[in-house]
């Protein structure tokens, strides 16, 4: 789950990583209020997108008028499809150099990653490509931590002047606000360093582990949650994962990995996937409500319903599905592929209720429902 | 991780209801089960071994190999800390929606003990004839069959599915590896196939692989080294950027973990990349002149 900046911000403050004095606005007015208070401020849109500057969405303003004027024009922007409802008003901070600084999950090393470059306000990744001796890269064992010790070895031999200390005590803090927080990522861009000598985090990213959620319910309210379309909304309600796609072809597979697959051979095959709904799992027992989440789709033109029981019962599935097409009678066609645990049950059931026999193969159903869609 | 038949497995959390479903399959199948852990209920007997408090007490007086977890997402940490301390030689570790970091200190502890830990959010091991651990269909004659291809898979129901492909086309397998659905696992694709690689039993290996992260680039760097033919499919290719197609490990952020990027590396490295798993018996029959 990721935060935006205004929310992520407080998570540094309190572990002690200085942030520059701000409040959030809704209207000009509102923004122009905050800029009395603060003085010279940064006007920044707050939306759960990378490179706001370059869209507008982040303007200077001294004074109460201009803070108007461009919180007035970056409210109600489109940035990376996100709609500005708000703006980070921020005093400014007189800079004198950039860093960066981020402590992320590291699925090579299986363990935490401590990142630091002095080429701040700059992709990490560019940072590298740029010039790969100003690129700091810690990993931790997690079991230790990330003391101060740790932090200065990473940093030695880079020119830090005079506030090589105060990184290495930023580095430490933020890796306990990492840590403390379940965080999937926190990254600092740009990690400011004052003209008067101290160093202020100007921006922050902070995503949330998703599987932490429940054991972070302080925090967990203030992230932006996924944008979902109506039917997604629905499907979540439901503990099932449905994403909306723009196809003809209705897909119901248990199993992430085999779900998608479905959808990848719909498209191998010349038809257009409508929609990702998988009910493996847990969620195997789900097949009736998932029925009517695609079914509720009006672009479905037909429906492949793919089985390969593991843990998930196919028996149970295949019960499920035909109680749903018994009941909502769709006029769209069901293509069945069913194999795995509960194979004999599910395809006697098929026969009996439904007078179908299943294809043998996935691509066989698959290549149906294409050509129905048609 | 190839788990044999000989190996002793403990199945922490053993009296729940998948546990005891599950533990009555691999049972059946040839698992040898030596026993459970509950703290709750130590002491009595279920599925017709003994119920100890903790995977330590297992060890200390009938030991085990290999820890099989039925144990809810926040609960893992601990549990698995507990078989890792005890000595276990290697841990399946079927929950999804772990907690990343709780992962990373258990793969960290396991990393010092020395325990292989395959999973979290996996389906299990299959060692068909042998053995399997977990929840796979292994008992289905039509899926699993003793023979000499590895299966790698993020994925157990898309595992299941080439594995039944592959006996639909005359082979069996070796192996089955489910590596799991998780960002952050205990074997990643690139430790499953060296280890399928130094199998004698192997002849040849499938990965089933998926978008997201970088595991599959990082495997086509080792496969470019081998001589056994590798075949792989890439779920994922029809799914849009930015979104978590149901497993935590599977989304495309920016261009990263990408299908193309999967596709080209595994190609350049000389692995035959399906276009659909259906092909899989055909593109083993021809890498193996069958």
């Amino acid at each position: 789950m990721n935060f935006e900046e205004h929310a992520a911000k407080p998570l540094l403050a309190a572990a002690g990583i200085d942030v520059p004095r701000g409040r959030c606005a809704a209207t000009a007015d509102e923004a122009a209020e905050a800029a009395r208070d603060l003085g010279p401020v940064i006007i920044k849109a707050q939306v759960p997108a990378g490179r706001r500057g370059k869209a507008g969405g982040i303007r200077p303003a001294d004074g109460a008028d201009e803070a108007r004027t461009a919180a007035a024009a970056i409210l109600g922007m489109d940035i990376g499809g996100h709609r500005v409802e708000r703006v980070l008003v921020e005093e400014r901070a007189a800079v004198a150099r950039e860093y960066y600084a981020a402590v992320l999950n590291d699925p090579p090393s299986k363990g935490p990653l401590v990142l630091f470059s002095t080429l701040g306000g700059m992709d990490i990744e560019d940072a590298a490509r740029t010039d790969p001796a100003r690129v700091r890269r810690a990993t931790v064992d997690i079991r230790a931590g990330f003391d101060r010790a740790a932090a200065q070895s990473m940093l030695e031999g880079l020119d830090l002047g005079d506030e090589a200390a105060a990184v290495a005590d930023v580095l430490v803090r933020l890796y306990a606000a990492y840590r403390g927080n379940d965080a999937e990522l926190i990254e600092i861009n740009p990690l400011a360093v004052t003209e008067a000598g101290g160093l202020v985090a100007l921006d922050c990213k902070f995503t949330l582990d998703d599987s932490a959620v429940k054991r972070q319910p302080g925090i967990a309210p203030r992230g932006t949650p996924e944008r979902l379309t109506g039917l997604e909304a629905r499907g979540q309600e439901l503990g099932l994962r449905y994403i909306e796609l723009d196809g003809d072809v209705g897909v119901l597979a248990n199993g992430a990995g085999l779900t998608m697959t479905t959808m990848d051979v719909v498209r191998h095959l010349g038809g257009r996937p409508a929609n990702f709904l998988e009910i493996g799992g847990a969620a195997y027992t789900q097949a009736r409500p998932a029925l009517e989440l695609v079914l509720s789709n009006p672009g479905v033109k037909s429906i492949v319903i793919n089985f390969c029981g593991a843990f998930a019962r196919t028996d149970v599935m295949v019960e499920g599905v035909i109680d749903a097409l018994d009941e909502l009678e769709p006029t769209v066609g069901t293509f069945f592929c069913v194999h795995g645990t509960g194979e004999k049950e599910a395809v006697a059931m098929l026969k009996v209720r439904l007078g179908v026999e299943p294809f043998d193969t996935m691509d066989q159903a698959i290549q149906a429902a294409v050509e129905a869609a048609r | 991780m190839i788990v044999r038949g000989d190996a002793g497995v403990l199945v922490q959390g053993i009296t729940g209801k998948q546990g005891t479903f599950w533990t009555e399959r691999m049972q059946e199948y040839g698992t040898r089960v030596v026993g459970g852990v509950n703290p709750k209920k130590a002491g009595i007997t279920h599925c017709t071994v003994p119920v100890y408090a903790s995977a330590g007490e297992a060890m200390a007086d009938g030991g085990f190999d290999v820890s099989v977890l039925f144990i809810p997402p926040l609960g893992v940490r601990e549990a698995a800390l507990d078989a890792i301390e005890a000595g276990a030689k290697g841990l399946v570790i079927l929950t999804e929606h772990i907690p990343v970091h709780d992962v990373m200190y258990v793969l960290a502890a396991a990393r010092e003990r020395g325990t292989r830990v395959v999973g979290p959010n996996t389906a299990g091991l299959v060692t068909p004839g042998e053995c399997f651990l977990g929840f796979m269909p292994a008992f289905t004659g039509s899926i699993f069959h003793a023979g000499r291809i590895g299966v790698i898979s993020r994925s157990g129901s898309l595992g299941t599915l080439v594995c039944l492909n592959l006996v639909q086309a005359g082979f069996g397998q070796s192996a089955f590896i489910g590596i799991g659905g998780d960002p952050i696992i205990g074997t990643t694709t690139r430790e499953a196939l060296e280890t399928l690689d130094r199998d004698p039993g192997t002849d040849a290996v499938v990965i089933i692989g998926e978008i997201g992260g970088s595991m599959e680039e990082e495997a086509a760097a080792y496969a470019a080294t081998m001589t056994k033919p590798v075949a792989a499919f890439i779920a994922g290719g029809a799914s849009p950027a930015g979104r978590r197609m149901g497993h935590a490990g599977a989304i495309v952020i920016g261009d990263k973990g990408s299908y193309a990027s999967k596709h080209a590396a595994l190609s350049e490295a000389g692995v035959t990349v399906l276009d659909t798993p259906s092909d899989v018996g055909k593109a083993m029959a021809r890498a193996l002149r069958h």
